[in-house]
């Protein structure tokens, strides 16, 4: 998807947005299976050019989090909002934390990926939901 | 291999003055690093400058050359970013020009115009030195980043808040003597614990300011200090820097900081000292919890145990080992491009005895100078020692 203030679209990041809408998720594994996340045409583990799109696994754990009351202006509406990392496994990925009171948030929680908005400026921001 | 030695510093007041332009900031601290050299303009072979967000704050690129300008100097200069470990990783290369005998003199430093950006605007611009698409477009902020290792670090080690609020208490009180500071105010550790929440567990008080400031360090070769008589009885004896991968969530641990252990491993062989020579210690303290992380990762405290040094004392003024007897990025303010050359400055003048705060380390002949960038993606280190 074309940012509609800019008219500059990011190739692979948009396009895991539109597939993760789509639930499929996916992550880069490179020829030795080390994961990471696109756009990349190099594995950052081993140099191998190798990297195929595989499906990311349907559930992460949260590792850690923080709830952010002072956000830049591209989240001005959004605060409090919980950011977390969530570990998928091959991949971890840093997304906000819906559809949970963020007094309930802990580590250890599991979570699945779910492409929300941001309420300030209706961009896509990769959220996690509990399972 | 010849010593670098710190010939002369100058420091700009930390503070916020949003009318003040970057290189009016960074003429003040080159004029006066110079008065302090006592050596002449027409001597320098290069400027090595840091800054990190010109582009926002100032509408400002290719600052080397204007900063040159500003500074008096005919010399060709160039600008070193590398968030806020920008300024260390400028007195890193120019260690190693003058070591190998590129240069026998150096200007290094490095300035930022934050505070005219307004929080949000200054919050934004730090948040760029996260990675765009997969951090800042989650809603990361540059201390939400910093909460994640918090949060991180008391989930593997223990800790609490209160803990932390030690650090900021200790690095307020070290600050009282240093006219440079942005708040020369003792705070008691009930004020961190009842500030308003940044980005939980930090609060407001775990945070450093939003800083104007700039700092300008003048190096030289040991020759050409000798041939000139200089008043320049520290060097620089070792350097290191260290790498990690750009986004938090790619790391392997979240509570350790491995760029940082790098820098200080490589600097530590380079001046061939250890962690138990170290007196002092100037750590990139941008949040409380980067205070314990540095503390850490330079083998100063064991891992797991940083937690509980300012609060036992081992860090304070008396302690131990004394860190950021400057106040820190906390208290003394963080104008982010010149961090790295500042801390140089401070443990230069505290070595020297020259600092407010040198009586406290009146035997210290060691000092390490600790500057990160980002979530320590960067990090360079800079072990100091009295040679004269
Ligand atoms: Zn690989």
């Amino acid at each position: 998807m074309t940012d509609p203030e800019t008219g500059v679209q990011d190739a692979g990041f948009d396009d895991w947005l539109d597939a993760t809408e789509e639930g499929d998720a996916y992550y880069l594994e490179c020829a030795n299976g080390h994961g990471s996340l696109p756009p990349r045409r190099v594995c950052p583990d081993c140099g191998s050019t190798d990297l195929e799109e595989v499906p990311l696994p349907e559930t992460g754990v949260i590792e850690t989090f923080t709830v952010t009351h002072v956000p830049t202006p591209a989240f001005e509406d959004d605060a409090p909002y919980a950011t977390a990392v969530a570990d998928f496994g091959p991949v971890a990925l840093t997304g906000q934390v819906v559809g949970i009171d963020l007094d309930a948030i802990e580590t250890g929680l599991e979570v699945a990926l779910e492409i929300t908005v941001s309420e300030t400026t209706g961009k896509r921001v990769i959220g996690f939901s509990p399972v | 291999m010849s010593n670098v030695r710190v010939a002369g510093v100058g420091l700009t007041p930390f503070g916020s003055t949003p009318e003040r332009t970057g290189r009016d900031l960074f003429a003040e601290a080159s004029i006066k690093a110079f008065e302090d050299s006592g050596v002449p303009r027409d001597d320098v072979d290069a400027l090595l400058y840091g800054n990190f967000m010109g582009e926002l704050s100032e509408h400002q690129g290719h600052q080397g050359p204007l900063m040159a300008e500003a500074a008096g100097i005919q010399a060709p200069a160039t600008r070193y970013e590398s968030a806020c470990a920008s300024s260390g990783a400028a007195v890193r290369d120019a260690v190693m020009r003058v070591r190998n005998g590129e240069d026998d003199v150096v200007l290094v430093g490095g300035a930022e115009r934050m505070t005219n950006l307004g929080t949000a605007g200054a919050t934004e611009s730090l948040a760029i030195a996260a990675d765009d698409l997969w951090e800042v477009r989650a809603g990361t902020t540059f201390p939400g980043a910093y909460a994640l290792m918090a949060q991180a670090y008391f989930d593997e080690f223990g800790g609490e808040h209160e803990d932390l609020a030690h650090i900021a208490v200790k690095n307020h009180e070290n600050a009282l003597t240093n006219d440079k500071a942005q708040y020369q105010r003792a705070i008691e550790v009930a004020d961190v614990l009842e500030a308003p929440q940044v980005s939980s567990p930090l609060g407001l008080y775990d945070a450093c300011p939003i800083s104007d400031g700039a700092a300008a360090v003048v190096l030289t070769s040991e020759e050409y200090a000798d041939e000139h008589d200089l008043e320049a009885p520290v060097a620089i004896t070792g350097t290191g820097q260290g790498g990690d991968r750009m986004a938090l969530h790619d790391r392997e641990h979240l509570a350790r900081s491995p760029a940082a252990r790098e820098a200080g491993a490589e600097a530590y062989a380079d001046a061939g000292v250890d962690a138990t020579d170290v007196d002092l210690a100037e750590v990139h303290d941008c949040f409380t919890i980067a205070e314990v992380l540095a503390l850490e990762a330079l083998d100063l405290e064991p891992i797991g145990e940083g937690i509980t040094a300012a609060r036992d004392g081992r860090t304070t003024a008396d302690g131990e080992t004394p860190i950021n007897l400057s106040g820190g990025l906390k208290a003394k303010g963080h104008p982010v491009g010149a961090t790295g050359a500042s801390q140089i400055a401070e443990v230069a003048k505290l070595l020297a005895g020259t600092h407010p705060n040198s009586s406290a380390v009146e035997e210290a002949t060691t000092g390490v100078a600790h500057n990160a960038g980002g979530t320590v993606a960067s990090a360079t280190v800079h072990v100091l020692e009295v040679v004269e």
